[in-house]
C-alpha cells in the first residue's frame, strides 16, 4: 500500500507540489503581513549562487550543505541589501533590485564556466523539474521515497514546528513591532529567521519549481488567503489550502496539456487568487459591489422617505408628496424615481393614492430615525 | 589590441556592439524615472512578466521574428502593471504583494507556454531560450533596427513630455493640483518601463533585465544631481556596461551575456558609491577624517594656550607627554602639523628632557581666535 504510493509517480508529483506549497505558504503569510513579500523575490533568485558555489565547492546537490549554504546566500542578499540601504546613497526598493540579480548573475555565470553538461543547469534554475523528482530516490524503512520528497517533508515540518512554536511571537512582531520589541521578544531576529527559512525553503524547493516560480507559492497562496480572512490562523489554514488544491489541479491540467507541472500549479494558485479576489465573502469585489449597491439603495429609499416626512401635514404636501415631485425637486430621472418607488411600496414604507404618496408608520419611523436620532437614542 | 580591432571587425560583434548601445541608452534614460519614481521592483516584475509576451509572439508569428516577440513582450508586461494596479487599488492586497503576485503568476504563464511551445516539437523553440538570460550573438541585423525604432521612440517620448515627466516624478501631487493628467502620465511612464525591460530581452533576458533598469541610473544619480545629467549619465553607464559586457561574453566561449553585462553594470554602480565625487562613500570617509584632523590641531593649540595662561608665562614649555596625557591620544602628528604651519615651535627645556613645545606669536593669534570663535558660539 505505502510502496504503491510511494511508486506512483502522480502521487509523488502532486506529493512534492503540495509540500512546496505549504512550506512556502507558511512563511510566505508572514512575509505577506509585514509588506515585505518582495523579498522572497530576492532571496529565490540569489539562492542559486549558494546553490552553484556549494556545488562548485563539494559537487552535492542536496542535503544540508546545500541547504546551509542557500540559507546564508539568501541571508547575505538581505545584509547587503540593508547595507546599501544604510549607505543611504540608494533606496530600499532599488537596493532589493540591485543585490539579488548581482549574485544571480555571479551564480549563472559559475554554471556557465565550471557546471556545463551537468544535471543544475540554467533551465533548471527558472523552471524546476518537478516532473522528474521520482527518478532521484533513497531508501527509507524499506521504501524507496524521492529525494525532493524527503526533503520537502523535513523542510515543512520545520516550517511547521517554527511557526507554532513560535506563534505567539511571530503575530505580535508582525502585527506590532514597537510592542514585541518592547516587551523584548527581539522581532528583528524573528523576521532573520524567517527570512532564513524562505531561503532553506526556497533551496529545498529548488529542484521541483526552480529560483522564480518559488515566488509564485510564497506569495500567492497568502495573498489569496488574506483576501478571505482577518484572524492569521484562519489565514495560514486558507494558504496551505490553496496549496493544496493548486497542486492537484495544477497537476491534472498540466498533464492533461503536457505543459510544465510546476508552472501550472503557480498558475492555478493565480486562479485561486483571482476568485478571492472576485468572489471573496468580505472584500471580494463582488462583494465590496454589492455592499455599494445595497448602501445605494439604502440611502434613496431614506431619501425617499426623509422627503415624504418633511412635507408631511404642511401645505406644500399636496405638491411636494406626489410622484412627479420625486423627478422636478429630487431630480431624480423617471426610471429611478419609479424604482425607488416601487421599493418604497414593496418595502411597506409608502403608500400611493392616485398620484399622492403617503408615509406608513414604518416609513415615519425610517424618517424619524433619521431626522431625530435622539428618539432611537433614547428608545 | 589587434585583437579587439579584429573583434571589432567581425559583423557579428559590430551587431552586439550596437545593439548594446541601443539597450544602455534606453534602459538607462527610462530607468531613470523608475528609479526617481522608487518603481525599481516594478521593473523586475515587468521583466518577468515578458515571458508569457516573448512565448506569445513566438506562437503568433509561428518562429522567432523579434518584432512579435518584442511586441507580445510589451502587451504582457503592461498587463502585467495592470494586474498589479488592480489588484492592489480594488482589493487589501499591498503594493509589494501585488508585484509579487503579478510577477509570480505571469512568470507561471510564460513556463507553461513555454513549455507548450518546445512540447508540441517546433524545430524553432531554441531561439527561445536565450531570452531567459540573453544571448547577445543571437543578434541579428534586422533585430537591431527594432531595437534602434524602440531607442528613437523612447527617447522621442521623453524629449516630447520632459517637463510633465519631470513634474510627476518629483512632484505628483503639485503635478495634480497644476492640471497635468497624473494617472495618463503615470500609465505612460510605467509603459516606459515596459519599453525598457523589452529592448534589452534580446540580450540581457526576462531575469536580469530589471537590473539594467535600476543599475545605471543608481550609478547616475551618485554622480550629478540634476535630472538633465541624470538622464545621459545613465545612459553613459548604460552603454559602458552593455558594450563592456557584450564584448566580454563574445570573448569568451558560452558565455550568457545577461550575467555579465548585469555584472558589469553592478561593478559600476559599485565604484559610483564608494568614489563619486563629494557624493561616494570614500569621498565622506576623507571628508570626516579631515574634519577629525583639523578638530585635533585646534585641541592640541588651544590645551597650549590655555597652559600658558594658566601659568601666566606666554612661552610655556609644554612636553608632548603631558599633551597626551591630557588628550588621552598621541599628538606627536598635530604637533608637526601645527609646526610645519608656524604656529608652535619646539624648545629645548631641560639638558636631560625631550624635546618641549611652545605657541609661537602666530600660534597664539590662531589660539586666540578659535577661544573666541567657540565663546561667541557658546554666547
Amino acid at each position: 500500500m505505502l510502496a504503491a504510493f510511494f511508486s506512483s509517480i502522480a502521487a509523488m508529483v502532486i506529493l512534492t507540489g503540495t509540500l512546496v506549497g505549504i512550506a512556502a505558504a507558511l512563511v510566505g503569510t508572514f512575509l505577506v503581513l509585514r509588506r515585505s513579500a518582495m523579498l522572497s523575490d530576492a532571496i529565490s533568485h540569489s539562492i542559486v549562487f549558494g546553490i552553484v558555489v556549494v556545488w562548485l565547492l563539494t559537487r552535492q546537490q542536496s542535503g544540508p550543505v546545500q541547504i546551509v549554504g542557500a540559507a546564508l546566500a539568501g541571508l547575505l542578499t538581505v545584509f547587503l541589501t540593508e547595507l546599501l540601504v544604510n549607505s543611504r546613497k540608494v533606496k530600499n526598493d532599488a537596493a532589493i533590485g540591485l543585490v539579488f540579480p548581482v549574485l544571480f548573475a555571479a551564480g549563472v555565470l559559475l554554471l556557465n564556466l565550471y557546471a556545463r553538461d551537468v544535471h543544475v543547469d540554467t533551465h533548471t534554475v527558472l523552471l524546476g523539474e518537478i516532473g522528474f523528482v521520482w527518478l532521484d530516490t533513497m531508501a527509507i524503512g524499506g521504501l524507496e521515497v524521492p529525494v525532493a520528497v524527503v526533503w520537502m517533508s523535513v523542510v515543512t515540518l520545520v516550517n511547521a514546528v517554527f511557526v507554532g512554536v513560535f506563534y505567539k511571537e511571530l503575530k505580535l512582531s508582525t502585527f506590532d513591532p514597537e510592542l514585541a520589541q518592547a516587551l523584548g521578544f527581539a522581532p528583528t531576529l524573528l523576521f532573520y529567521a524567517l527570512l532564513a527559512l524562505t531561503s532553506v525553503t526556497a533551496v529545498a524547493a529548488f529542484d521541483a519549481v526552480g529560483a522564480v516560480l518559488f515566488i509564485a507559492f510564497v506569495v500567492i497562496p497568502p495573498s489569496a488567503a488574506y483576501l478571505l480572512t482577518d484572524r492569521l490562523a484562519t489565514m495560514l489554514a486558507l494558504s496551505v489550502l490553496v496549496a493544496l488544491v493548486s497542486s492537484v489541479v495544477g497537476y491534472v491540467l498540466a498533464v492533461r496539456a503536457d505543459v510544465s507541472i510546476g508552472g501550472m500549479m503557480a498558475v492555478v494558485t493565480g486562479l485561486c487568487l483571482g476568485l478571492a479576489f472576485l468572489f471573496g465573502p468580505r472584500y471580494g469585489l463582488l462583494a465590496q459591489s454589492l455592499r455599494a449597491w445595497r448602501q445605494r439603495h439604502g440611502d434613496e429609499l431614506r431619501a425617499l422617505v426623509v422627503h415624504l416626512h418633511d412635507h408631511e401635514d404642511t401645505r406644500a404636501q399636496d405638491e411636494e408628496n406626489i410622484v412627479s415631485a420625486l423627478e422636478q425637486h429630487l431630480r431624480w430621472s423617471p426610471r429611478k424615481a419609479a424604482a425607488v418607488l416601487r421599493r418604497g411600496l414593496a418595502e411597506g414604507v409608502v403608500l400611493r393614492e392616485g398620484r399622492t404618496l403617503h408615509l406608513t408608520a414604518k416609513g415615519r419611523d425610517l424618517a424619524r430615525e433619521l431626522t431625530e436620532p435622539w428618539r432611537r437614542a433614547a428608545a | 589590441m589587434d585583437g579587439l580591432l579584429t573583434l571589432l571587425g567581425d559583423h557579428t560583434v559590430q551587431n552586439v556592439v550596437l545593439g548594446a548601445i541601443f539597450l544602455g541608452v534606453t534602459s538607462g534614460v527610462l530607468g531613470s524615472f523608475a528609479v526617481l519614481r522608487q518603481q525599481s521592483l516594478l521593473g523586475d516584475t515587468l521583466a518577468h512578466a515578458a515571458l508569457p509576451g516573448v512565448c506569445l509572439g513566438f506562437l503568433v508569428a509561428g518562429g522567432r521574428e523579434l518584432g512579435f516577440i518584442l511586441a507580445g513582450a510589451l502587451v504582457t508586461a503592461v498587463l502585467a502593471a495592470l494586474l498589479m494596479l488592480v489588484l492592489t487599488r480594488r482589493s487589501r492586497l499591498k503594493t509589494d504583494a501585488g508585484l509579487g503576485t503579478a510577477l509570480g503568476f505571469s512568470f507561471a504563464v510564460g513556463v507553461v507556454l513555454l513549455t507548450y511551445i518546445q512540447n508540441t516539437g517546433d524545430a524553432a523553440q531554441g531561439g527561445l531560450d536565450s531570452f531567459l538570460f540573453g544571448q547577445a550573438a543571437a543578434t541579428l541585423r534586422s533585430d537591431l533596427w527594432i531595437m534602434g525604432g524602440i531607442m528613437v521612440a523612447a527617447l522621442a517620448l521623453v524629449a516630447a513630455f520632459w517637463k510633465e515627466f519631470k513634474l510627476v516624478t518629483f512632484d505628483p501631487l503639485y503635478a495634480g493640483a497644476t492640471g497635468l493628467p497624473v494617472t495618463l502620465l503615470d500609465v505612460v511612464l510605467t509603459t516606459m518601463i515596459a519599453l525598457a525591460v523589452v529592448v534589452g530581452l534580446q540580450m540581457v533576458g526576462v531575469v536580469l533585465m530589471a537590473s539594467m533598469v535600476i543599475a545605471p541610473a543608481v550609478a547616475a544619480r551618485q554622480w550629478v544631481t540634476r535630472l538633465e545629467h541624470m538622464v545621459v549619465a545613465a545612459a553613459a553607464v548604460g552603454v559602458v556596461a552593455g558594450t563592456g559586457g557584450a564584448l566580454l561574453s563574445a570573448l569568451v566561449a558560452n558565455l550568457a551575456t545577461g550575467p555579465v553585462i548585469v555584472l558589469t553594470a553592478s561593478a559600476l554602480v559599485l565604484i559610483s558609491i564608494l568614489a563619486a565625487p563629494g557624493r561616494g562613500l570614500l569621498w565622506e570617509q576623507l571628508a570626516r577624517w579631515r574634519a577629525r584632523r583639523a578638530l585635533r590641531g585646534r585641541q592640541v593649540l588651544t590645551t597650549l594656550y590655555e597652559l600658558s595662561a594658566e601659568h601666566r608665562d606666554p612661552h610655556y614649555p609644554a612636553e608632548r607627554g603631558t599633551l597626551n596625557t591630557f588628550h588621552g591620544l598621541d599628538t606627536r602628528a598635530a604637533l608637526a602639523r601645527l609646526e610645519r604651519r608656524g604656529l608652535v615651535q619646539r624648545v629645548r627645556h631641560m639638558p636631560d628632557e625631550g624635546p618641549h613645545w611652545e605657541l609661537t606669536a602666530a600660534g597664539r593669534e590662531e589660539a586666540r581666535r578659535t577661544l573666541a570663535q567657540l565663546g561667541a558660539a557658546e554666547a
